[in-house]
């Protein structure tokens, strides 16, 4: 009986290339990619057939949830700093260098202008748990209710809210920083009942503010 | 490929040289990179979303002789309903109106809906501005030409009363989809005249009378439907 040789066979493969490409792939998604902001509430926009795609910078966006809950996003942190200040100052707050520091920080923002310092006091954890324990009242998100100011001259009322210095000052801020029009974005969950639409496109008109980008998502074609 | 071939430099020369093969190993260079793509992939967005662009009127008053009259027959009223309904109707409101439960038609958003309405009462601006669509795609105008022409084309023929002005009037009782559905609407008829407008007494009424649902009426009319 003759031995049957076995040759042995080195398995190794070179992965020098696989590497290469990985590399590649990383390099690419790194490049393209912006990464998923991080809001206070989870908002299922509504679709439609526009293909604007939204400017990426010099934006304010208004989050606002079924309930009517309405959370900012500024892209700007230099903004958000100033306007801070500036809507501090209105109700008599004013805010140390590190709490701006720490709303600059902030993803979105929505709470009273009342409760920020508090707020801001949080840790990032502490603040999660607050706005959840919050949701459901008044302490979380920013309010639309406020006193009503008779015009003498064409004998209207109109509502002194916070909302409206949120959006007067981040404006102005940005016109002084030479950063242009300021571009307001809605970001409104599709179940969102009307009449609360109708509270923050009178509350911008009543700023003159015209001009909106509604954020929706793309539709397609099969669902046409 | 990641060999490297060492030749032992050797000093007497005597000495056998030894042939080595470093060969390094990048299987786990290769597990990092794939753990990265993956956690890239899922933490960003690649798509941006997109925005519709909304231009409302302005709340100050018009001054004298500059309020946009529209002509009755160019007007269209959609009232967005509860429940995803729709209705509408065409030309203005009047008195002899609300008695006529025929005023008032029921539709539904999409393509068997009210689109075939819009698009029959647009068919001219339609068809241009499709033309001029066309010309952007194979790029023998620029995006610049593209809205200068539309909205010459656009106002042409309001002029001639050639295209249909839509007011587009929310109840409480509709959605936010519903409104990002109906201006969706105008964006593929292409109508270039079309406001989100406050629902009147009078359209409340005619909602009142078509469905039934005195949810539609505000408290004093409610008062006044009971008193009766």
């Amino acid at each position: 009986m003759g031995k049957i040789k076995v040759k042995k066979q080195n398995t190794f493969i070179d992965m020098t290339a696989m590497s290469d490409v990985t590399v590649l792939l990383l390099t690419f998604f790194m490049m393209t990619s912006t990464f998923l902001a991080k809001e206070p509430i989870q908002v299922t926009t509504p679709s439609s057939v526009s293909e604007f795609t939204i400017p990426e910078t010099n934006k304010l966006t208004m989050l606002v949830d079924p309930s009517g809950k309405i959370f900012m996003t500024i892209d700007n942190q230099r903004n958000m700093g100033e306007t801070l200040k500036r809507v501090g100052q209105d109700y008599g707050i004013s805010f140390t260098d590190i709490e701006v520091d720490k709303f600059k920080q902030l993803a979105a923002f929505g709470v009273p202008i009342a409760d920020m310092k508090a707020f801001l006091a949080l840790s990032m954890e502490e603040q999660d748990k607050y706005l959840k324990e919050n949701m459901g009242t008044d302490r979380a998100g920013i309010p639309t209710k406020g006193k009503e100011i008779l015009n003498e001259t064409t004998g209207e009322t109109t509502v002194d809210n916070e909302f409206k210095h949120w959006i007067r000052h981040a404006a102005a801020v940005n016109e002084e920083l030479n950063l242009g029009d300021l571009l307001l974005a809605i970001k409104a969950d599709q179940t969102t009942p009307y009449p609360v639409i109708q509270t923050v496109l009178d509350n911008l008109r009543e700023l003159r503010k015209n001009r909106y980008l509604l954020i929706t998502s793309l539709k397609t074609a099969s669902n046409q | 490929m990641a060999e490297v071939q060492a030749k032992d430099s050797g000093g007497g020369g005597k000495n056998k040289q030894k042939k080595q093969t470093l060969r390094v190993d990048f299987t786990p260079m290769v597990d990092m990179n794939m753990l990265l793509i993956t956690f890239f992939m899922m933490a960003t967005t690649l798509l941006k979303p997109q925005t519709m662009d909304l231009n409302m009127p302005s709340k100050d008053k018009p001054q004298d002789g500059q309020e946009n009259k529209v002509q009755d027959t160019d007007a269209v009223t959609l009232l967005l309903g509860a429940d995803n309904q729709l209705f509408f109707y065409e030309g203005m409101l009047k008195t002899e109106n609300y008695e006529d439960l025929e005023f008032l038609k029921s539709s539904e958003y999409g393509a068997d809906g009210i689109r075939q309405l819009l698009l029959n009462r647009n068919r001219e601006a339609y068809s241009q501005i499709q033309d001029l669509k066309e010309q952007l795609k194979n790029l023998d105008i620029t995006q610049e030409e593209f809205n200068e022409k539309s909205v010459s084309i656009q106002k042409e023929l309001m002029k001639a009363h050639k295209v249909p002005t839509i007011m587009i009037k929310a109840t409480e009782q509709s959605t936010y989809k519903n409104l990002v559905d109906a201006l969706d609407e105008m964006l593929i008829t292409n109508i270039g005249a079309y406001a989100i407008v406050d629902i009147t007494d009078g359209d409340r009424y005619l909602l009142f009378k078509k469905t039934d649902n005195a949810e539609y009426l505000t408290e004093a009319q409610r008062a006044e439907a009971a008193g009766v």
